[in-house]
């Protein structure tokens, strides 16, 4: 029993990491500019998908991959930003709701169309299969691999944040965009920074997904709801406390599904509302 | 103050409620399915069902400003309410359809408890949440509900104890159109009320209402409580008509597609939610030997396309029209 506990833990601090990848950016975009942007995990699914292309259809090796799924989302939501998302600053949560809905739905029909419906999966290389033990416990290799990823990107965000100019310039827009705008700030050109690196990352996250959730046509919506409930009780443009949720909601995902199955998400979408009722700025937030 | 300044918004508010020509012949016009195309009449039921359910999302959405991503959550509930209410032995359809409509209603009134409390983000996810936490209730109780099979054995009993549900779909739709008919009135009658006009005030500033002492939760919560009973009203149609109930609709989808028709239509225009159900429901039968995959690709620019040129849907986009036109004639 001890030892499923910790395989459990194990699993859902992986899944947890996994859940933080994929929602850091909004987190950061959302507090920001007030964007709802629901097709966040459209750009996660480009970095997939991405990665199956170049790995199974070209044959490269899956770790090269990972910084092509970083660069066609980042370079796709700089071209959306300008065409699209734009023209709604400001405008009402509907509208930026139904823009991003459509964007959803466009990119799952492509995805289908492209791709097929079936789930995709991603060769691995050697090393990064099978178990280890680590203090008599047997892990997964490629999960530590992932923790140890999405530590990195964690602690290179949060050193980005607190310590670069641009970082500064973030943390200032996302406090009070207007006094930021006072002080020169050009507010529409770091959002724009800051929201082709959160779809990057978002594409990191959707590439090294597929090994732990897989990757199908309808990633976009599936997993949409987890990354809103990690940035609605993580809190704004924490980069913290989006761990915190992530990590959390990894963790007692993963244990619910071990241990009351029949439960399904009911359960999250239970603890979600909950959360919300009980603090709408989310279990972190400052506003 | 003078008489004159007391009695402008009662005027205001008569003036507008006056019926006007072209809304008589729209109300007509939905008769003219009966006559031209009767090979049509299961395709004009769930037009009408489609209607009454975007019709209840533009009271909150249109007139109260009320985001909701979770709408199907009082459709579905009701679906399945008229449904069990059928399969268990009592299958007359108005008393099934008052009692489903009833209940979703009561849902309505206590979720809107919370939901009135809420704004922006936070009332987008609270919604979105509930709807989920609801179709995934109905999903994991297959006991109760038929899990993805869907209900089955739903059986209906003679309209009035005269008109057979039959395979044409007469009954369903004269059924469907008095319901739509007799909702529309209700919703014609609230927007054109102070409580509208509330409703209106909250919308276009939530902040200044209570400066002019209105108590806006309340307000929130009476209508959302209102369109919870109207969704109900359009879900158990849906049961009864189709006899049969699925998860469906219960799912996000069900939301996103009645967002779709309304903001297709153009919300905060009653008429709106109707046009938008004509047009999505007949295309979605025209392309229907589509892939549903490719069919969302379709609607997916839709939306874009919608919100980017056309923002107040297509009666907006004709209300900009028209007096141009007619200037320029």
């Amino acid at each position: 029993m001890i030892a499923s506990a910790f395989g459990v833990l194990f699993d859902g601090l992986a899944y947890g990491m996994l859940l933080f990848l994929l929602s850091v950016g909004l987190s950061v975009t959302l507090g920001m500019m007030n964007f709802i942007n629901l097709a966040h995990l459209s750009f996660a699914m480009l970095g997939g998908y991405t990665a199956v292309a170049l790995t199974n259809n070209l044959g490269w090796s899956f770790l090269l991959t990972l910084p092509a799924a970083f660069l066609a989302p980042a370079l796709l939501s700089v071209v959306l930003e300008r065409v699209l998302y734009r023209r709604l600053y400001g405008a009402s949560e509907l509208d930026q709701c139904l823009l991003t809905i459509g964007i959803v739905f466009v990119s799952i029909a492509a995805a289908a169309y492209l791709f097929g419906t079936v789930q995709q999966a991603v060769k691995l290389p050697p090393y990064l299969r099978g178990n280890i033990a680590i203090m008599h416990q047997s892990v997964g290799v490629y999960r530590l691999f992932l923790i140890g990823m999405a530590l990195m990107v964690a602690i290179a965000v949060l050193a980005a944040l607190e310590h670069t100019k641009f970082g500064a310039k973030v943390r200032a827009a996302v406090d009070n965009q207007r006094m930021a705008r006072g002080l020169g700030i050009d507010v529409d050109r770091v959002f724009a920074v800051a929201f082709a690196l959160g779809s990057g990352l978002a594409g990191l996250g959707g590439a090294l997904a597929i090994e732990i959730v897989g990757l199908d046509h309808a990633f976009a919506l599936t997993y949409l709801v987890y990354v809103l409930i990690v940035v609605a009780v993580g809190g704004l443009g924490t980069i913290g406390g989006s761990l915190a949720a992530a990590l959390l909601l990894g963790v007692s995902d993963m244990a619910g599904k071990y241990y009351v199955p029949q439960l399904g998400a009911f359960f999250i979408y239970l603890v979600m509302v909950a959360l919300l009722m009980w603090r709408p700025l989310g279990l972190f937030g400052r506003r | 103050m003078s008489a004159a300044a007391v009695g402008e918004p009662q005027r205001y508010l008569e003036d507008q409620i006056k019926w006007r020509r072209v809304e008589l012949a729209f109300w007509a016009a939905t008769l003219l399915p009966l006559l031209l195309t009767p090979s049509y009449l299961v395709l004009a039921s769930q037009i009408a069902i489609t209607a009454l359910f975007a019709l209840s999302l533009d009271l909150i959405l249109g007139y109260a400003g009320m985001v909701s991503l979770g709408h199907a959550a009082y459709f579905g509930f009701s679906s399945y309410t008229a449904g069990l209410a059928a399969r268990w032995g009592w299958g007359e359809p108005i008393s099934g359809l008052i009692m489903a409509a009833a209940a979703a209603g009561l849902l309505g009134y206590v979720t809107g408890i919370v939901v009135a409390r809420f704004q922006h983000l936070a009332l987008i996810m609270i919604t979105l949440g509930l709807g989920l936490l609801l179709a995934e209730a109905a999903n994991s109780a297959s006991w109760l509900t038929g899990g993805a099979d869907g209900l089955q054995g739903v059986r209906m009993w003679r309209l009035f104890g005269v008109f057979l549900f039959d395979l044409y779909g007469y009954t369903a739709y004269c059924y469907a159109l008095a319901v739509l008919l007799l909702a529309f009135l209700v919703a014609r009658r609230i927007t054109y009320s102070p409580f509208g006009l509330a409703l209106r005030g909250i919308r276009e500033r939530a902040i200044r209402m209570p400066a002019i002492g209105a108590n806006t939760t309340a307000y929130l919560r009476k209508i959302y409580t209102i369109a919870a009973t109207m969704a109900g009203a359009a879900g158990a149609l849906l049961a009864q008509t189709t006899e049969t109930v699925s998860l469906e609709t219960l799912s996000f989808q069900r939301s996103a597609d009645v967002l779709v028709v309304l903001i297709l239509g153009g919300a905060g225009r009653l008429y709106g939610g109707l046009v938008g159900a004509i047009i999505y429901m007949i295309a979605r039968d025209q392309f229907s030997g589509l892939n549903p995959q490719y069919w969302y690709f379709w609607i997916g620019m839709l939306l874009i396309v919608v919100v980017v040129f056309l923002p107040n849907g297509i009666l907006g986009g004709l209300a900009r029209l028209l007096p141009a036109a007619r200037r320029s004639a």
